[in-house]
């Protein structure tokens, strides 16, 4: 139990995915405008990474590992991205109509979001098993929703801040996220 | 528009990262040293220029509704060749790059130059094009790695340049520095850009 405590703490604040570890940073910048879209991103993300670590994990464990195909993991791993979320936006559009609304938009765009292929990645580096992989999908991309929900409440208060001129949008952004970095970095050192 | 400006204008006009916002998580991640920087953009570049040739070819043949599938692939496959290499031939520099290399698979510019020029465009301006955005992302990577290698540890290259009292910042090569250093060049380019259209009236 407290591997998997140890491994919360770690994966959400110590080892953050987007501010410790730069992963997913494009529709980071993108989409932390409005508080409303930001949500809709973190749910659409937690959600993916959860299900697409799962399908990586079992790929690799029982079709490439086995045939000596390890070479292949990033076609494979990128290919089973794609496919998924394809999938589970025509699911969602037939069965879940209002969770289809919500995430609808922010679905085709997580196919190019570095965070799943890199999520799925580390948790096969760090010989994860089936069950602690998922854990650790899940307390990423929670994380990432954690770290997109405060940069956006942040940057909906910059908005009507008096800028410099030539810092106003992504260079304002980037500097937002390095404070935000600075001041997780203080979470280094509970966990080793 | 000729072929020697579809090259130069990856190296100022449309310069990744900075003037094109794109790829920003191996630009953050890698630049810890100006080194780590080029062999990113190197590599980067060698997948840029590999998936242009091949998407301008096979323009006419990739079907319309399973093209980003498609371009994927395509992407996929040379990341694996640089990704092998790597291994076999600079392993040092493989094992620093690490994740990020096979995360160039999803480095949206290689992506957006496939679906907004290659898929468009002839042989020529499409190589044109591959070799002028990476050559431009190289060389950002490396001025970038260059800033936060002096300021975050006083050397250059590996090679120590700095006054002998000079107390290096350490924060410039964690995440933090790389952010606020990022920011503060945009900020600058933004700077230039607005300059430079004031100067044409």
């Amino acid at each position: 139990m407290s591997e998997y405590l140890l491994l919360l703490v770690s994966a959400v604040f110590v080892n953050n995915i987007i501010l410790a570890r730069y992963l997913g940073n494009c529709p980071f910048l993108g989409v932390s405008n409005r508080l409303d879209t930001a949500v809709g991103m973190s749910m659409a993300v937690v959600f993916v990474i959860t299900l697409a670590s799962a399908a990586t994990w079992i790929v690799q464990t029982y079709v490439l590992t086995p045939f000596d195909l390890e070479y292949l993991q990033t076609i494979a791993f990128i290919l089973i991205i794609a496919t998924l979320v394809q999938l589970v936006e025509m699911f969602l559009q037939k069965s879940i109509p209002t969770l289809y609304r919500a995430l609808g938009i922010f679905l085709p765009l997580i196919t190019t979001n570095c965070a799943v292929l890199g999520v799925a990645v580390l948790a096969i580096q760090n010989e994860y098993g089936f069950v602690k992989t998922i854990f650790f999908a899940f307390v990423s991309s929670v994380g990432y929703g954690l770290a997109l929900i405060l940069l956006t409440g942040i940057r909906e208060r910059l908005n009507v801040a008096p800028i410099p001129v030539h810092l106003k949008g992504t260079s304002i952004g980037l500097i937002t996220v390095g404070l935000l970095a600075l001041a997780f970095l203080g979470f280094a050192g509970m966990v080793h | 528009m000729s072929v020697a400006r579809e090259f130069t204008k990856g190296l100022w006009d449309e310069i990744p990262p900075f003037r094109l916002v794109l790829g920003l998580c191996p630009t953050l991640a890698v630049t810890t040293a100006a080194q780590n920087g080029m062999g990113m953009g190197l590599a980067t570049t060698f997948v840029l220029l590999g998936s242009n040739v091949l998407i301008s070819l096979l323009r006419n043949v990739i079907p319309k509704k399973v093209r980003i599938a498609a371009y994927i692939v395509v992407i996929a496959s040379f990341v694996v060749i640089v990704e092998l290499s790597m291994q076999a031939y600079f392993y040092p520099l493989y094992k620093v790059l690490g994740i990020f290399i096979p995360l160039i698979v999803v480095n949206c510019i290689i992506l957006g130059r496939a679906e907004a020029f290659a898929s468009k465009n002839k042989l020529l301006p499409s190589i044109a094009d591959g070799l002028g955005i990476g050559l431009g992302f190289t060389l950002s990577l490396t001025f970038l790695g260059a800033v936060r290698e002096l300021i975050g540890a006083g050397t250059l290259f590996g090679r120590y340049v700095m006054w002998e009292s000079f107390e290096p910042l350490s924060i410039m090569v964690k995440a933090p520095g790389a952010f606020v250093c990022l920011g503060l060049i945009l900020c600058l380019m933004n700077w230039i850009g607005a300059m430079q259209k004031r100067r044409q009236g």
